[in-house]
């Protein structure tokens, strides 16, 4: 753990109960956030995304079985009880959720929704709160914002909600944002305005985030460092925006080649072959090597440990120190074919 | 969805919502609930005027009980029950009559039909009102109890409230007459008692009789639909924000979950009604259940006729009051206006 960062997150592997037994979703996760920077958190459906941040956020389903450590600003995260625990969540994290309309209460005003936390966590009167909600509104670009604290969420349309969200979440000045997906239920015009001012918001306030996508652009543009997740491991750490052009790992290739892009677009799309693996099923040895067009046999044996890669950054492949700087080119001629 | 979701969200402005729009709103929208239940009224009377017609047997041989009479005799009968005016002018006659407060003349007891249901309404009104009171408290006290504290003491409850939901409501008179009335001798056996707290210490067993299934009933519907209220993407968002539980009951919980459960609940009691005339006969009340069902052995139609009107009319008009209170609590439900 450095002393710089806000969010330590070492080891850690958790395990949930399902039909009488206990399912790995998250194998030996490790990330650093400094503070005010934002980390992107990519990779497919169940590669544990979801699980990570609600971890932090302690928000586990009940019965989850936690080993490893979350400290957040030095402090472990899984010793915080009653109290303590509130505090955490009302002031030092706040989560902004991918469908806003089903994480609102449908019959309270958004006006309560927006004041609730600082009226009874902060014991801010309800006057001052008010205020300060018609503010944060019109931070996030929204008109007559007194009006809208009147309305009840069914009155908005997707895109305002997510904005309600995200000012909600601003609203008590956390230090960490958790954002899963922030953006995913909206149409794209308004996925990139809801964008702008999530950024916008986490710069301005100096706040870090942990960002959540399945756009490997988006999270370059996002964020500073983007973590890559197959089948509940972290499987590449790198700066976001190299992470496109230059992936240090098999699986990241493969995603980057699998996005349409304007120049590829002419050419065929290439498909990820085979099917994404949960950490629960994950085979022997590298959890990706079964859909992997570089496997060896020495890629069955064991679980690959998270190596570094130069200054560039981490990767969880063993064949990385010579694969590294010919995945893209490489895969474009081995790869095209699915199974 | 709507419009409102394809528009550019920060050209949008919001629906400036003036007082006295809403206000015309809501006048609309109660105008067409109580339009609805006129309807609704007007066939169930149509109805149970129609199924004296639709009943075996001619109104004269129920009137003259089967007794020869002399022509002169049955004319006159004919003449004052007017028999021989087609039927719907009978039925507006009758309908008039209604309307007015004027239920026609008991054939065994030749007395104002109103007058007599008066001498009965009160032990029946107060046997309804006392057994929806425990619904509400019983049913919800348990329900929510078993909802927020998961556990071995909730489950068995609602153990013990599944099987009780399977009784019927005969069997429930008798099993509370033959402990608490028989054996314990804690409450009478059977009669209403005089007016005033007699009354309603006699009325304590009818009352728990015709509630137990409603009250087992509610108590299943509300603790489910707290658990499902606590599992909810808005309480977890709620948490996410170091709210405190309590709070968050009081908030976010038991005000949404209380929409459903109020809704089946208002149901459940005015479904009571039905149940009241089998506890009246077993628990000998004197009410307009036991009065029933003695003027459908005896024939006297005018009788059978206010009294099943009195209930229909009853039971439509709590689901209207239920219906119209559910659009106060739940926002969604747009009063008259057009959803965005
Ligand atoms: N409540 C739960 N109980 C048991 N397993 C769960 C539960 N919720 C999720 N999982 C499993 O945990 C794994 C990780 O799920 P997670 O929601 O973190 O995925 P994700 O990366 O966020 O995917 P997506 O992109 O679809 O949101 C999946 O295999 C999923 O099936
Ligand atoms: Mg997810």
């Amino acid at each position: 753990m450095t002393a710089m960062s806000l969010l330590s997150v070492d080891s850690l592997t958790v395990k949930l109960p399902v039909a009488g037994e206990m399912r790995t979703v998250l194998k030996d996760v490790s990330f650093e956030l400094e503070p005010g920077k934002a980390l992107g958190l990519v990779g497919e459906s169940g590669s544990g995304k979801s699980m990570t941040v609600r971890t932090i956020a302690r928000l586990l389903p009940p019965g989850a079985d936690v080993t490893g450590h979350v400290r957040f600003d030095g402090t472990e995260v899984f010793d915080l009880r009653g109290e303590a625990l509130r505090k955490y969540r009302a002031g030092d994290v706040s989560m902004i959720f991918q469908d806003a309309r089903a994480h609102t209460n449908p019959v309270r005003r958004i006006g309560d929704f927006l004041t609730e936390a600082l009226c009874t966590n902060q014991r801010m009167p309800k006057k001052q709160a008010e205020a300060r909600a018609v503010e944060l509104l019109a931070e996030v670009g929204i008109h007559n914002p007194e009006q809208r604290l009147r309305q009840y969420p069914h009155e908005l349309s997707g895109g305002l909600l997510q904005r309600v969200m995200i000012a909600a979440a601003v609203a008590v000045k956390p230090r960490l944002i958790l954002a899963d997906e922030p953006t995913t239920a909206l149409d794209v015009t308004t996925q990139a305005e809801v964008m702008v001012i999530l950024k916008r918001m986490q710069s301005e306030y100096g706040m870090a985030m942990l960002f959540i996508t399945h756009d490997l652009e988006l999270a370059s543009s996002v964020c500073d460092d983007t973590i890559v997740f197959y089948a509940g491991q972290v499987v590449e750490r790198q700066q976001a925006s190299r992470l496109h052009r230059d992936p240090l790992h098999p699986y990241t290739a493969a995603l980057v080649r699998a996005r349409p892009e304007i120049e590829r677009r002419a050419g065929r799309l290439p498909a990820l072959p085979g099917h994404p693996t949960t950490a629960y099923e994950a085979p022997d040895g590298c959890a990706f090597a079964p859909r992997c067009a570089f496997a060896q046999d020495a890629c069955r044996v064991s679980v690959p440990p998270l190596l570094r890669i130069g200054e560039q950054g981490d990767s969880r492949c063993v064949r990385m120190p010579e694969l590294h700087g010919s995945l893209l080119a490489a895969a474009g001629t081995t790869q095209e074919v699915t199974p | 969805m709507s419009a409102q979701d394809a528009a550019p969200a920060s050209t949008t402005t919001p629906k400036p919502a003036p007082r006295g729009e809403s206000g015309k709103a809501v006048a609309k929208f109660v105008a067409q609930r109580v339009a609805g239940l006129l309807a609704t009224l007007f066939v169930a009377s149509l109805v149970v005027f129609g199924s004296l017609y639709l009943a075996p047997g001619n109104p004269l041989t129920f009137l003259t009980h089967g007794r020869s009479m002399t022509p002169d005799a049955i004319t006159q009968l004919k003449a004052q029950y007017h028999l021989d005016d087609p039927l719907w002018m009978q039925y507006l006659r009758w309908l008039g009559g209604v309307l007015h407060g004027d239920f026609g003349t008991s054939i065994i007891y030749n007395q104002p039909v109103g007058a007599l249901l008066e001498t009965r309404m009160q032990s029946t009104l107060l046997l309804v009102v006392m057994a929806a009171v425990m619904v509400l408290v019983f049913g919800l006290a348990i329900g929510v109890f078993a909802g927020l504290k998961p556990g071995f003491l909730s489950r068995s409850v609602m153990a013990v409230a599944t099987a009780t939901m399977a009784v019927p409501t005969f069997v429930a008179a008798v099993i509370l007459i033959l402990v608490f009335a028989v054996n314990l001798g804690w409450f009478p056996v059977f009669g209403a008692g005089s007016p005033g707290l007699d009354a309603v210490y006699h009325m304590v067993l009818p009352a728990l009789g015709l509630a137990l299934a409603s009250v087992a009933f509610v108590a299943r519907l509300s603790q489910a639909a707290i658990r499902q209220e606590l599992s909810s993407d808005h309480v977890q968002t709620a948490i996410s924000r170091g709210l405190a539980r309590r709070f968050i009951v009081r908030r976010h919980v038991i005000r949404n979950a209380a929409m459903p459960v109020l809704t089946v609940a208002g149901l459940t009691i005015a479904g009571l009604i039905a149940g009241s005339v089998v506890v009246e006969q077993v628990f000998q009340l004197g009410g307009f259940g036991q009065f029933l069902v003695s003027s459908v052995q005896q024939k006297d139609f005018p009788v059978v006729q206010a009294i099943c009107m009195v209930y229909v009319a009853s039971f439509i008009v709590l689901n209207t009051v239920i219906d119209l209170l559910y659009s106060l609590l739940d926002p969604r439900v747009s009063l008259g206006r057009t959803a965005s």
